[in-house]
């Protein structure tokens, strides 16, 4: 399990890759948080990048959802991209898409947050 | 073992309602639009064969109350909720009331609605019989007679004919009862529940309701796959999404189907019994959910199958 990060603008990307399950749940919660602690108060947006994970569990989801009431906290938006179909069958049989807005790609999420964030991440 | 379900609603009893029943009789006969009946057999075979359950059946509506049948003549049950009523009529049509009968009943905790069978369980009015009622905590006694008392009920505890008994069990102490090697394990809801591993002859059943199975932490998780380890059957309370249990039903004590599948995967047991439903959910609803886990097993599934059912009153399952 990976979780790296790269900002455009006021959009924080943070991107997931591996399987998270109650094993290494804590690392996960432990490697995602500092990176939502370090958001703006009443500014930052912060898009979830799942394209690599492949497998999410009910521990895993409930590191999501203090990740969710962290960046609500700080009045941000909070939303996920590009979930693989396990994964996505997963949110919805959980109901987290409830939870999360969901987009199709980092691209499209960056279109509805942040045009500034969207043009930074074309020009690299 | 033989394991009949006689309530498997949580929290409260509920029952369907006139606008239920129109509901499912309109979707049975647009189901049945161009068919004919010669006789009652056909009928019969239509609705088991092409109704969905959700619309031939009902989920139940008593609270929490499995029977284990051993074969072995004395009765073992988990929990006294409104199931216990049924199941004693049930009895006295067997048996009639002039047959002195033993009942062991494991409690999974006091609440309300897993207590509030007994005052209508009609063995506890007719002497002769016996009542071994097990639990892990303290003032269970004081929890039954209370809700006799006045002005909560017209009958006293004190009154009852059968010869009733307490037994407190400690919690990881794996003991002999009523034919079968029980193991209590305690368990995350408020004021404390007990899940109880029963073993008999190479087979396993777990009754794990009013449990909030948190898997964050991992060493707690481990434990809770062990006491499911390869049972054959896992009574599983999966009352509320996951969502829920993370949000605004956080802490309230009881676990998703989610967690269910999961805890069963990793201990390897053999079948998932989602129990101690919604009461606010409906038949369909509850076959939704059904579905829903059904998929979620499929789509998580590695070397291990699970077979999942969804408990109703009336349900039985071989193991």
């Amino acid at each position: 399990m990976e979780v790296t990060a790269v900002r455009y603008a006021d959009v924080l990307v943070v991107a997931v890759k591996g399987r998270i399950d109650y094993m290494n749940a804590e690392e996960f919660k432990a490697a995602l948080l500092p990176h939502l602690r370090n958001c703006a108060a009443g500014g930052d947006q912060v898009v979830l990048d799942l394209s690599r994970l492949e497998y999410v569990s009910s521990a895993g989801l409930r590191v999501l959802m203090i990740a969710a009431k962290e960046v609500r906290t700080r009045k941000g938006r909070f939303v996920a991209v590009a979930l693989q179909p396990v994964v996505r069958e997963i949110f919805e049989i959980s109901r987290f898409t409830l939870v999360f807005d969901l987009f199709d790609s980092v691209q499209d999420a960056l279109r509805a947050l942040s045009p500034k964030a969207a043009s930074m991440s074309h020009t690299g | 073992m033989r394991v009949r379900f006689w309530g498997t609603r949580g929290s409260l009893p509920v029952s369907l309602t006139a606008e239920d029943i129109r509901k499912k009789i309109v979707a049975a006969l647009l189901a049945a639009t161009g068919r004919k009946f010669g006789t009652r057999a056909d009928a019969e075979a239509f609705v088991a064969r092409d109704l969905p359950f959700a619309v031939s059946h009902t989920y139940g509506g008593n609270s929490s109350c499995v029977e284990l049948d051993t074969g072995a003549g004395e009765y073992i049950l988990c929990d006294l909720g409104t199931g216990v009523r049924p199941f004693g009529l049930d009895v006295l049509a067997r048996k009639g009331p002039g047959t002195p009968c033993t009942f062991h009943v494991f409690m999974s905790h006091l609440h309300w609605d897993h207590i509030m069978g007994f005052p209508f369980f009609p063995h506890v009015y007719i002497p002769g019989n016996r009542i071994v009622i097990y639990g892990c905590h303290g003032g269970m006694e004081e929890a039954f007679r209370r809700q006799h008392a006045a002005p909560s009920f017209p009958v006293d505890y004190s009154r009852l004919s059968a010869k009733i008994e307490f037994v407190r069990l400690e919690p990881g102490r794996r003991v002999r009862l009523a034919g079968l090697e029980v193991t209590p394990r305690l368990q995350l809801h408020t004021g404390d529940s007990y899940g109880y591993r029963f073993e008999q002859g190479g087979k396993v059943v777990v009754y794990s309701t009013d449990s909030d199975h948190k898997t964050d932490d991992a060493a707690s998780t481990r434990e809770v796959v062990e006491f499911f380890r390869n049972a054959d059957l896992v009574i599983f309370d999966a009352m509320y999404s996951m969502l829920d249990t993370v949000s605004v039903k956080e802490d309230w004590g009881h676990s998703s189907n989610v967690v269910g599948v999961e805890l069963c995967q990793l201990a390897r047991a053999k079948h998932l019994c989602i129990y101690h439903h919604e009461p606010v959910h409906d038949d369909a609803r509850i076959s939704s959910v059904l579905q829903e886990t059904l998929r979620l097993e499929q789509i998580t599934r590695t070397d291990h199958a699970l077979r999942i059912s969804s408990a109703y009153d009336g349900l039985e399952i071989v193991v």
